[in-house]
């Protein structure tokens, strides 16, 4: 069986609720390093990194430039800026143009990991009102990545997940409670 | 294949022959991004494959101007994070107020949206008069829409929210005067600027400064660029001056680190004289 390399989370508005039972089932030791996009609000700063720790106690942090990406870590997007990955397994930043109206962009942090990790990529769209990430996954099938969409009947907003399905379809659709349980499938150690 | 998708091999040809054409070395710029970038222009001006695209920058200096101008990521605001300003007016530009003559050095200044937003704090500190903004990039058409001052409109509102958490106590539209969708800022805040291009890659030191500003430019270089680049500002920098990087930059990893402190927990380090 292939195993993953990288799991990539995007998330929008109503998908942090998920984004925690993810993380809690996630915890430590996982074999995976995750990259979480979420699109979030400046003034929300940097409190979001604390508030996952303390409720998943999964050992996460935001994004420096040029950091190495590691199994057992999860990796959050910094507010206001794009998240790329480079040949050599690290991240970069970059503070172009917003995409979807969005930076950081779901679009853009998994078209930048299909690249570098494709067929090692299995990537997460969550609850959004915003058509970010359906490109992305795009890539990401197109690299031959494995893509998984939250069931839009149980998302919050469902609008991100359906633009997703009505693009591309994906190799799983997963309501909302069974998706700690899937992610949790994708880590074991092989 | 798709021909569509400008390869990271091709890159590495592409940016081989303008080094050697034009002396514009990007070789070490973070390959993820410019990638992207190339891609982007690639796609916009429909060539109908990599060797076509390779050509023309090779052959056309007006195309290889626009390749400059579209692979460099110029997006800029006023007042970016408000905190950081409130730091320069609380605890830097107060020792600023000290010299007789104040520099400022904004390299990869953009559009110059934050070298107006500093002569407007030096403007309310009363400093205004006794400094000097010096503001470059690489790219020169950015450089030529600094110089006029005038930006959009639509953006003021965003700006005067910045400049009310920045500790802003003035009415910002005092600073600009709008005409339909454009806003033009004050003579008395243009007339202490000097804009010029300058390549932080290949161009020299070009005066000592007690304030050097490069904001959201070193997270586009390696590792290594970045190293050169920091030893030209150390260069560049009096004694006790100050170095102010992007919010997601650190001087943390430089050769230089062992010279600078950092001042509270914004991105800014202040030069000190020995080593430890
Ligand atoms: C994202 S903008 C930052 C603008 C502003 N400092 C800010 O933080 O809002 C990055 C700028 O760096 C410039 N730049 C890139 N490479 C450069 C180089 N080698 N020398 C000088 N400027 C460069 C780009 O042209 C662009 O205008």
């Amino acid at each position: 069986m292939n195993q993953g390399k990288l799991l990539l989370i995007g998330g929008s508005a109503g998908s942090l609720q998920v984004i925690l039972s993810m993380l809690t089932a996630v915890g430590r030791g996982y074999a995976m390093p995750v990259v979480v996009v979420l699109h979030r609000n400046n003034t929300f700063e940097s409190s979001l990194e604390d508030l996952i720790s303390t409720r998943t106690k999964v050992a996460i942090k935001e994004i420096e430039e040029k950091e190495p990406i590691l199994p057992g870590m999860v990796y959050l997007c910094p507010a206001d800026y794009h998240v790329l990955i480079e040949q050599d397994h690290t991240f970069s930043l970059d503070y172009s143009e917003r995409v979807n109206f969005s930076r950081p962009s779901i679009d853009v942090t998994f078209k930048s990991a299909a690249d570098v990790y494709g067929a090692g990529v299995v990537a997460v769209v969550l609850s959004g009102g915003n058509a970010d990430g359906a490109e992305g996954m795009q890539e990401v099938k197109a690299q031959g990545g494995f893509t998984i969409v939250q069931d839009p009947g149980t998302a919050e907003v469902p609008y991100m997940p359906q633009q997703v399905l009505l693009r591309m379809g994906a190799d799983l659709v997963v309501p909302t409670e069974e998706l700690p349980a899937v992610i949790k499938g994708f880590g074991r150690p092989a | 294949m798709d021909t569509h998708v400008i390869k990271y091999e091709d890159l590495e040809l592409l940016l081989g022959d303008l080094c050697t054409r034009y002396g514009y070395d990007f070789t070490e710029y973070s390959r993820a991004s410019l990638h992207r970038r190339v891609q982007r222009l690639f796609a916009l001006d429909n060539f109908s494959g990599f060797a076509e695209f390779r050509y023309r920058l090779q052959h056309d200096n007006v195309y290889f101007r626009r390749f400059v101008e579209e692979i460099t990521v110029n997006v800029t605001e006023m007042l970016r994070d408000p905190g950081f300003y409130r730091t320069l007016r609380s605890t830097i530009l107060p020792v600023l107020a000290t010299y007789p003559f104040i520099r400022i050095w904004h390299a990869g200044c953009s559009t110059g949206e934050e070298v107006y937003s500093m002569a407007i704090l030096l403007k309310e500190a009363g400093l205004l008069q006794k400094s000097l903004l010096y503001g470059t990039d690489i790219n020169p058409h950015v450089i030529e829409k600094a110089r006029k001052g005038i930006f959009p409109v639509s953006q003021m509102q965003k700006y005067s929210e910045n400049y009310i958490q920045s500790g802003g106590l003035q009415d910002f539209s005092s600073y600009y005067t709008a005409n339909y969708h454009l806003a033009k800022f004050d003579s008395s805040l243009t007339g202490k600027m000097i804009f010029s291009t300058h390549n932080l890659v290949s161009d020299f030191s070009f005066n000592e400064f007690q304030l050097i500003l490069c904001r959201n430019v070193l997270i586009y270089f390696e590792r290594e660029l970045q190293a050169k680049v920091f030893k030209l500002f150390d260069y560049s920098l009096e004694n006790f001056g100050y170095l102010a990087l992007g919010s997601k930059e650190s001087l943390r990893f430089s050769p230089i680190a062992g010279r600078y402190r950092q001042v509270g927990k914004e991105k800014i380090w202040r030069k000190i004289n020995e080593p430890g």
